[in-house]
């Protein structure tokens, strides 16, 4: 159980900053992912996280201890690469064993370590082939695996889960969230898919370009996003954002007034509205067109036209294409943003 | 059609010599000519009943072997080092490693090494010979092996080195097995170099008993200069064998194929 913070951490590539200064609080035993699209940084912060790269300004601290200048052999963490970086030469006994070599560990109790974990994660008939002969699937089990068998005071996971095909995604999502919840160690992961991160996350961070755009619980980044950026990354469909113009006593969105929302801004605003609070209703206060429906078998994604602008809503039922009816939003629920700085 | 056949043709001319290679030493009266009338081992013997012929292939075996285990180890630890650590400077010393190992090279080279192993008193000793054959064949084994660390990709390492082993320990288990191929190569590269090189034992060696193969091969020529071919030839033969049977080793160890087994 290890708390970890970033004070003020900076990463500089020459003139390229890949990492503005960044405040961070990660709790002991959270687990808690690093979301943001390529270039975002999120890599980066794993990486001086290890010690494989050093903070350009900026302390990090495990457990109140600075260890910005620790290197990567002593920090205790233990990570699973993207690519798994299973050692080829080396069985998939002796990869398991390998941290616990190094750290001198006698050998008895390194093979009933390795037969322990290897048991529990079901990989015990595989021990003594080669990382070549195995399976995407099998391989990631491996990279656990050893991970697992450090006992780590921190886990780090680099993307583990995107060489592995859907269904087997699925299924290692659910086992890593309930080891985690198990073992209770700080774990640390990092992903471009936000799936994946509400799946698993106690909490997430969100960056762009660099920059720390939100930290929160899942439930908090969906439902009240700190920007239109989080708003579109988070959600599947991504959240509609709308133009729209305050007005003191009401909003007009394209040719309709609707009630205000609960705001401090005047004038032009971008509203990010949930697709599931686009509301087709025949009492409604906007008119709507069907561009297209979308059959997801459980539920339909609605690309309807709101006066020139296109919005995705979700519903049970389909509607076909030309329809012409209403839509109600639920005002209450959307989040207004003052519209970017005209570039 | 025409194209092959002057391919087949230019093969046959370069092949002639090798033939003869393999059939000189079995006639009791080799000539250039490339017909045996009744084989024999009698060159054989002659040769191995020379005095100091025995020896000067003990002696090439000592001194290339030295200079292949000298100069795949540096080259792994250097190649290493100058493919994963970057310092002020680094460019400038390979350049500058390829320019003097390109240049300076041979009979360029050998005044100076000769005058520099006088000083250090290392004349007509084997480390002397082996120190200068190591020097002469470490940049290009250095270049190799450096190309071939530069493939492997780093997260082999990295892994490690989050595993809690230190630089060295990863160096020592990780890294270094994966160099298997590229070393071999520049293992197998250095050992044939060294054994076929003439001009740097001929100067820096005075002592007749010291004397590598290649320069002990005089020994079968007379007074004017004109050769016994039919011991030379035996002599030959037996002077391919070892590089062969190491080729033949190293194909079988690591089939000259690289390691890989990252999933992409």
């Amino acid at each position: 159980m290890t708390r970890i913070e970033f004070q003020g951490v900076t990463k500089r590539f020459g003139e390229v900053v890949a990492l503005h200064p960044t405040h961070l609080a990660i709790e002991a035993g959270e687990f808690f992912t690093l979301l943001g699209p390529s270039g975002s940084g999120k890599s980066t912060l794993l990486r001086i996280l290890t010690g494989l790269e050093q903070p350009t300004e900026g302390r990090l601290l495990f457990d109140g201890e600075d260890v910005t200048r620790m290197p990567p052999w002593k920090r205790g963490c233990a990570m699973v690469f993207q690519n798994y970086a299973l050692y080829p030469h080396m069985t998939v006994a002796q990869n398991i064993a390998y941290p616990l070599k190094i750290r001198k560990m006698p050998a008895p109790e390194q093979n009933a370590r390795v037969e322990e974990v290897a048991a529990s994660l079901s990989i015990g008939h595989l021990l003594q082939r080669k990382p070549g002969q195995l399976s995407g699937g099998q391989q990631q089990r491996v990279a656990l695996a050893r991970a697992l068998a450090q006992k780590p005071r921190v886990f780090l996971f680099d993307e583990p889960l995107s060489n592995l095909d859907a269904r087997l995604r699925l299924e290692a999502r659910v086992f890593l969230k309930q080891l985690q919840a198990e073992l209770k160690v700080t774990s640390i992961y990092v992903t471009h898919d936000q799936t994946e991160a509400m799946a698993l996350s106690d909490r997430m961070a969100i960056l762009e370009f660099g920059h720390l755009r939100q930290v929160g619980s899942p439930g908090e980044v969906y439902h009240r996003p700190a920007s239109p950026f989080v708003a579109t990354f988070i959600g599947h469909p991504p959240a509609n954002i709308l133009e729209a113009e305050l007005l003191p006593d009401g909003m007009a969105l394209g040719k309709s007034r609707v009630e205000r929302p609960d705001s401090e801004l005047e004038g032009k605003v971008h509203l990010a509205v949930r697709p599931e609070h686009i509301v087709w209703d025949a009492e409604g206060h906007l008119d709507a067109r069907v561009v297209t429906c979308e059959d997801f078998g459980h539920e339909m994604w609605i690309t309807v036209d709101l006066d020139g602008q296109h919005a995705v809503l979700r519903r049970f039922q389909p509607l076909a294409p030309g329809t012409v009816g209403r839509v109600r939003l639920q005002i209450e629920k959307l989040t207004v943003f003052s519209p970017p700085a005209p570039a | 059609m025409i194209q092959r056949v002057i391919v087949a043709l230019a093969g046959l001319f370069f092949a002639l010599p090798l033939v003869w290679l393999l059939i000189a030493p079995f006639s009791k009266t080799a000539t250039y000519h490339l017909h045996v009338p009744n084989p024999t081992l009698h060159n054989f013997a002659q040769v191995l009943g020379t005095e100091g012929a025995l020896k000067a292939f003990g002696n090439s075996l000592l001194m290339s072997s030295a200079s292949m285990v000298l100069v795949t180890v540096l080259a792994c630890l250097a190649g290493y080092a100058l493919s994963r650590r970057s310092f002020r400077g680094r460019d400038l010393t390979l350049y500058l490693l390829v320019l003097f190992s390109s240049v300076v090279t041979g009979v360029a080279a050998i005044v100076p090494l000769f005058t520099l192993l006088l000083d250090l008193h290392l004349l007509d000793t084997y480390l002397g010979v082996i120190l200068a054959l190591s020097g002469g064949l470490l940049p290009s084994g250095l270049f190799i092996l450096k190309d071939f660390v530069d493939a492997l990709p780093r997260s082999y390492e990295e892994a490690s080195l989050v595993d809690g082993a230190t630089p060295w320990l990863t160096f020592r288990y990780v890294a270094a097995p994966m160099l298997g191929g590229g070393a071999a190569v520049v293992a197998l590269l250095t050992f044939v170099n060294a054994w076929g090189n003439f001009l740097t034992p001929y100067i820096l060696l005075r002592s007749q008993g010291m004397y590598p193969a290649s320069v002990a091969i005089y020994g079968f020529f007379n007074e004017v200069g004109l050769p016994f071919v039919n011991v030379i030839a035996a002599y030959s033969l037996l002077y391919t064998l070892p590089v062969l049977a190491l080729y033949l080793i190293i194909q079988k160890v690591f089939g000259f194929k690289l390691a890989g087994g990252i999933k992409g």
